[in-house]
């Protein structure tokens, strides 16, 4: 079974979403629809699934939707229309509290700007979700040491975020997210703010825990080289819509339209 | 000339609802008065029954605490001290009490409606206007039914000074959870925090700084307010100055200005040291 099914999910920023929706469920192109109703259409009828144990890295542009689409995943936005299944569930009949115990038990999220609580420790950052859901202060304490140890930041226990460099706060946010210990992690560009040499390292750290943990990736990325080198397999958006999802080969060999070709032609340029 | 057939006027209309209220809900009003005053009465009591060289002490201990360095202590205690050398530490201590228990108020209703007003951009719509009042109508026009409800003395003079002072707080409460970065609030979000956790732990904390901001503006136009407070009978330091006014003694007056001086100076100084947030972003 997959672990995440997304059917025919249309999202409509802006005041008249039905109204929205109609123009664009009758082959109105997005900028008809921002003309005539002043609504943005984030999402455009993408439909696709994801295997448990799989890096699935979705690329595309900046304004292609590929953020809000993962804020889908785990409700931070909900869809206009259309049905999502985590583990066969309907995510979206959740109410608030069952909600919350998915976010605190299933998914957790890698962000781009790290998104760490200032006021907080290294260490109270990485257990942050475990805190939530309650779990005791040893058993906090342990977890996180451990995560904290495994990617790399013994001895910062006691740092502020706003101490430690970029490539060492996406650590935290890595740790955080994985102390956890969720089936399902969200990365919303996670590596795109840091510089290349230490954008590889990470990459390379995700590989080889990835190895180990088997756990479901959903990574954002803007960049093809990324996605090549980490992605099982890759889908590219382009307005809000699915264009092609394929292993890396699949991009590369054979690119569904000129958009994707662009991609890998300027990939190929710089290489 | 403005045509007469445009005029009107809701002062009537205004008069008998006030009448109104004093007649059918006076004994609530009383009752109000009566449990504010006892609060009142007996703050201002222990303020004034501790030795003045306690009092020091402790000043001293929380400016420590506040601003970590010997300094700014020295200079906080040392002007209270010249306020006492004066002969002004009772009525000190008078306002003193006005003043804590005006703020207090100000901070049990005016966080909440902050945090309420960063939530609900309907409620903040409401109230920006109502607080736009509060700042700028002069206080004596509320003072006249406060004074018809409450009778002369402290409680009206509490009235007056939280309807003035707490509107800074409201607005600095609301903004500054809306400042804070809405990545670290969807971050709080996705691990599954709910209301309670999201606020007490992360905006509550992150507000912090501008909260203090907040409370020390309270407390500064709290402390404007002591000489209009002492024309409707509460006693203090504002009291010496309305006398210095009425017999034309100049240096009376003066002394129990600079002595309302170095009580704000030395309350905004030790207010702003804990809303410095220590650990704050430097970036």
């Amino acid at each position: 079974m997959s672990k995440i099914v997304v059917k025919n999910v249309f999202k409509i920023f802006g005041a008249r979403p039905e109204a929205a929706l109609n123009m664009i469920q009758q082959g109105q192109s997005k900028d008809q629809v921002l003309a005539a109703t002043g609504c943005v259409v984030g999402v455009n009828d993408l439909s696709l699934a994801i295997e448990p144990g799989e890096i699935f890295v979705i690329m595309g542009l900046s304004g292609s939707g590929k953020s809000t689409l993962v804020r889908h995943f785990n409700r931070l936005i909900d869809p206009t229309s259309g049905e999502i299944l985590v583990d066969g569930e309907d995510i979206l009949q959740y109410d608030r509290q069952a909600l919350r115990e998915f976010r605190r038990r299933k998914i957790s999220m890698v962000f781009q700007s790290f998104g760490l609580l200032p006021h907080k420790t290294v260490l109270d950052n990485v257990a942050y979700g475990l805190k939530v859901r309650g779990e005791s202060k040893a058993h906090c304490a342990e977890r996180a040491l451990h995560w904290i140890d495994t990617v790399g930041l013994k001895g910062y226990e006691k740092s502020y975020p706003h101490q430690l460099s970029g490539g060492m706060r996406q650590r935290v946010g890595l740790a955080r997210a994985l102390a956890a210990d969720t089936d399902i992690i969200l990365m919303d560009e996670a590596f795109s703010a840091l510089d290349p040499l230490i954008r590889a390292e990470m990459q390379d750290q995700l590989l080889e825990l990835q190895q180990a943990l088997h756990k479901t990736i959903v990574f954002i990325t803007h960049d093809l080289d990324e996605a090549v080198r980490i992605g099982n397999r890759i889908a590219i958006l382009k307005d809000g819509q699915l264009i092609q999802v394929g292993t890396p080969k699949e991009i590369l060999y054979q690119p569904a339209d000129e958009y994707v070709d662009r991609f890998v032609q300027r990939r190929v340029a710089t290489v | 000339m403005f045509p007469e057939r445009f005029t009107f006027s809701i002062a009537d209309w205004v008069n008998t609802w006030v009448d109104e209220l004093v007649t059918n809900y006076g004994d609530v009003f009383r009752h109000i008065s009566d449990t504010l005053l006892w609060a009142i009465i007996n703050l201002e009591g222990l303020l004034r029954g501790t030795p003045w060289w306690l009092m020091l002490a402790i000043v001293a201990a929380i400016a420590w605490h506040a601003t970590r360095r010997a300094l700014p202590t020295l200079m906080i205690v040392g002007l209270l001290f010249l306020v006492g050398a004066v002969g002004l530490w009772d009525k000190l201590m008078q306002t003193l009490a006005l003043m804590l228990i005006a703020t207090l108020i100000s901070v049990i209703i005016g966080i909440p409606l902050g945090i309420l007003s960063a939530r609900s951009n309907r409620l903040r719509t409401v109230l920006m206007p109502l607080l736009d009042i509060m700042q700028t109508m002069p206080s004596f026009v509320y003072l006249i039914p406060v004074l018809m409800l409450f009778g002369l003395g402290k409680v009206p003079a509490i009235f007056a000074t939280v309807i003035y002072a707490m509107p800074p707080l409201i607005r600095l409460t609301d903004l500054g959870i809306r400042q804070v970065d809405g990545e670290v609030m969807e971050a709080v979000n996705a691990f599954g925090a709910n209301r309670l956790q999201q606020l007490f732990g992360v905006q509550l904390p992150l507000a912090l700084p501008s909260i203090m901001a907040g409370i020390n503006q309270t407390t500064m136009m709290a402390l404007s307010m002591v000489v209009i407070a002492s024309m409707i009978g509460a006693r203090g330091l504002g009291e010496d100055v309305l006398i210095g006014i009425q017999t034309l003694n100049v240096g009376r007056g003066l002394e129990a200005g600079l002595a309302i001086v170095i009580l704000a100076v030395v309350i905004d100084r030790i207010t702003q040291a804990y809303g410095r947030a220590r650990h704050q972003a430097s970036q």
